[in-house]
């Protein structure tokens, strides 16, 4: 295959970095399968749940997976399963644990996307206005505010939302995705979801904001003391024309990676949060799925949250490749 | 890009760190805090006014309401008590697991450093899968599995804590192997062990101690959304259990949410500054990203 034009070397760097992440794909399986073999008590057991599951059921189990055979064999069918979307059956929730994850993963979603929609654009402001004036009361006070939204759990300041905008105020929804007592439709229906995540949406994007503050604020400190700004400043250009037009744009990069590097950790605040608000997605789910020791559920969860964390990665990562003219694939 | 190629100059250099690290008032802050957060879970015994795990039949109280500062929770437990007892855990999981975390990246790191070639492939491909796998998720589902032991906590969170020090220590052996002081050593016949361990490993500490102090703060927020999911010790009281509890009772008693969660927060934020304040005297140039 020779590559002749530009769109070929970004083609192949794609193709590379898809190779590479296969075998991240197959550890994470192997991780899940290992996991299943060394749970205690029966593996079978441990792919049912602690259920009063018809014999039958229980013997095809043992049969689908092998149980008889040797652990290559296993890996193999177990590796077979997965590919075909086979994750197992939550007898907690009696249907396939690919179904019940499907189902939960829009109300995750919504949460998750608006999250990093409204955090990373709050945090880019944020670190903008710290770094015009670094020393300022202004950087001073998002400074302070990044450090403090890093060290506060998700959970914690989910609670205190609670506490404030639903118990005292009575402003919000404390829980929940949609109010119970009235049956909304069409534009109605919307607004009162959006009511109802509104706090979880608050709690879980502090933490965000706070990284995008740091990081916004860390490399537009460093772009704005480079050459090519301090050229744009002789040609006598205005500092907000300077800024926003000239120094965001190179400071903005470090942020799309930032997107998916913390990708892992937005939905484990996701999980925690969404147990606080009662918010019916994937992370309650989990929780739910500790209390009633479903495990093909929490290890369906495992395998979903990685692969999608390395699909995340590879996206970012082509972004990344598109965006800034100095990688080289 | 480190440009120090002196070998270990020992207290001299230290000194002139500490003399940095004084220099930056976040550093100093979060030293005090971390203080603070030691003092409180070394002298629990003596400062906690009642036993964290007695129950009595004044529950629910507020705060100040017959000798119980903070309040007590659902079954009449003292909140300040339990408050203090819970920086133990907190601080105990914090600095173990980051402690074995920092070990096996240190180990990894070097190995993959030094030696090069197809092992340092290796064991980067295996890095790379540690960053990749969601740790809240993995390591909730091993603690469910294995039971959620303070022990069983700290390896969980060690073992799913160290591929950025590692990723850190490779960097810093690739820049020092071959600089003179190593090739020095390797011209003395000196053994390939012996020159990472002791010789190159003592300066690249210093952005080591750096990533342990962050990696202390991440241990201890781990713990507690883990406590929070119900997967703490069960015989010992921590601030996410605490707040597990306090889920439940949230319209109740708010003082069973508000205090453990300052706990959890001025922990971490004490430990993130400290790490601040070494990156300070460490690498001035790398200071506060």
């Amino acid at each position: 295959m020779a590559a002749e034009g530009g769109g070929n070397g970004l083609a192949l760097y794609a193709l590379r970095r898809l190779i590479n992440a296969v075998p991240l794909v197959l550890g994470v399986v192997v991780v899940n399968f290992v996991l299943i073999a060394l749970a205690p008590g029966d593996p079978v057991m441990s792919l049912i749940g602690e259920y009063p599951a018809p014999a039958e059921y229980v013997e095809r189990v043992r049969q689908d997976f092998g149980l008889d055979k040797s652990v290559p064999e296993r890996l193999w069918l177990y590796l077979v399963n997965v590919a075909k979307g086979d994750l197992g059956f939550s007898f907690a929730n009696r249907q396939p644990v690919l179904d019940l994850l499907l189902q939960r993963l829009g109300r995750t979603l919504v949460l998750m996307l608006s999250t990093v929609v409204v955090a990373s654009t709050v945090g880019l402001f944020l670190g903008v206005i710290a770094a015009r004036k670094p020393g300022s009361v202004t950087d001073r006070g998002a400074t302070g505010f990044a450090l403090v939204g890093y060290a506060v759990p998700e959970f914690w300041l989910g609670q205190i939302l609670i506490l404030v905008f639903a118990v005292l105020l009575g402003w919000l929804p404390a829980g929940g995705f949609r109010s119970v007592r009235v049956e909304y439709t069409g534009m109605a229906a919307s607004l009162d979801m959006f009511r109802h995540m509104l706090l979880p949406m608050a709690a879980l994007s502090f933490r965000y904001m706070a990284i995008t503050t740091r990081l916004t604020r860390a490399s537009l400190l460093e772009v704005m003391s480079s050459q090519y700004i301090v050229a744009a400043r002789g040609r006598g250009l205005s500092e907000n024309t300077i800024l926003w037009r000239h120094a965001l744009r190179a400071a903005a990069l470090p942020v799309v990676t930032v997107i998916g590097y913390n990708f892992g950790f937005i939905v484990a605040g996701s999980a925690l949060v969404e147990t606080v608000f009662g918010w019916p997605g994937i992370g309650r789910l989990m929780y739910d799925s500790i209390y009633t020791r479903d495990y093909p559920v929490l290890l369906g969860i495992l395998l979903f949250v990685s692969m999608t964390v390395i699909v995340v990665n590879l996206i970012t990562d082509a972004f990344y490749a598109v965006l800034d003219p100095r990688v080289r694939y | 890009m480190e440009t120090a190629a002196a070998p270990a100059a020992g207290r001299s250099n230290a000194s002139a760190a500490w003399r940095r690290f004084r220099r930056s008032s976040s550093g100093v802050f979060g030293l005090a805090l971390v203080v603070l957060l030691t003092l409180v879970a070394v002298l629990a015994p003596v400062l906690a006014p009642y036993d964290p795990h007695t129950t009595s039949r004044a529950a629910f109280m507020p705060p100040l309401a017959a000798g119980h500062v903070l309040g007590t929770d659902n079954l009449g437990r003292d909140v300040l008590s339990q408050v203090i007892w819970g920086s133990r855990v907190s601080l105990m999981v914090g600095l173990a697991a980051a402690a074995t975390a920092t070990l096996i990246g240190v180990l990894v790191g070097a190995l993959a450093g030094y030696l090069g070639g197809w092992f340092d492939e290796l064991l980067m491909r295996i890095t790379e899968f540690f960053q990749v796998i969601p740790r809240f998720v993995l390591a909730l589902i091993v603690v469910a599995f294995f039971g959620s032991g303070l022990v069983n906590l700290i390896l969980v969170i060690g073992v799913l804590s160290w591929p950025q020090t590692a990723r850190l220590v490779r960097s810093q052996y690739l820049s020092h192997k071959t600089l003179p002081y190593v090739d020095a050593g390797r011209a003395l016949g000196m053994r390939k062990f012996r020159i990472m361990f002791m010789q190159i490993l003592p300066n690249a500490m210093g952005p080591v101690l750096v990533v342990a102090s962050l990696d202390v703060a991440q241990a201890i927020l781990l713990e507690a959304s883990l406590g929070f999911f119900g997967l703490g010790d069960p015989n010992l009281t921590s601030w996410g259990g605490m707040l597990n509890t306090a889920q439940t009772f949230i319209r109740r008693a708010w003082w069973m949410s508000v205090f453990p969660g300052f706990g959890i927060t001025l922990a971490v934020l004490g430990f993130n500054l400290f790490g601040d304040g070494l990156t300070e005297a460490y690498d001035p140039r790398m200071a506060p990203r």
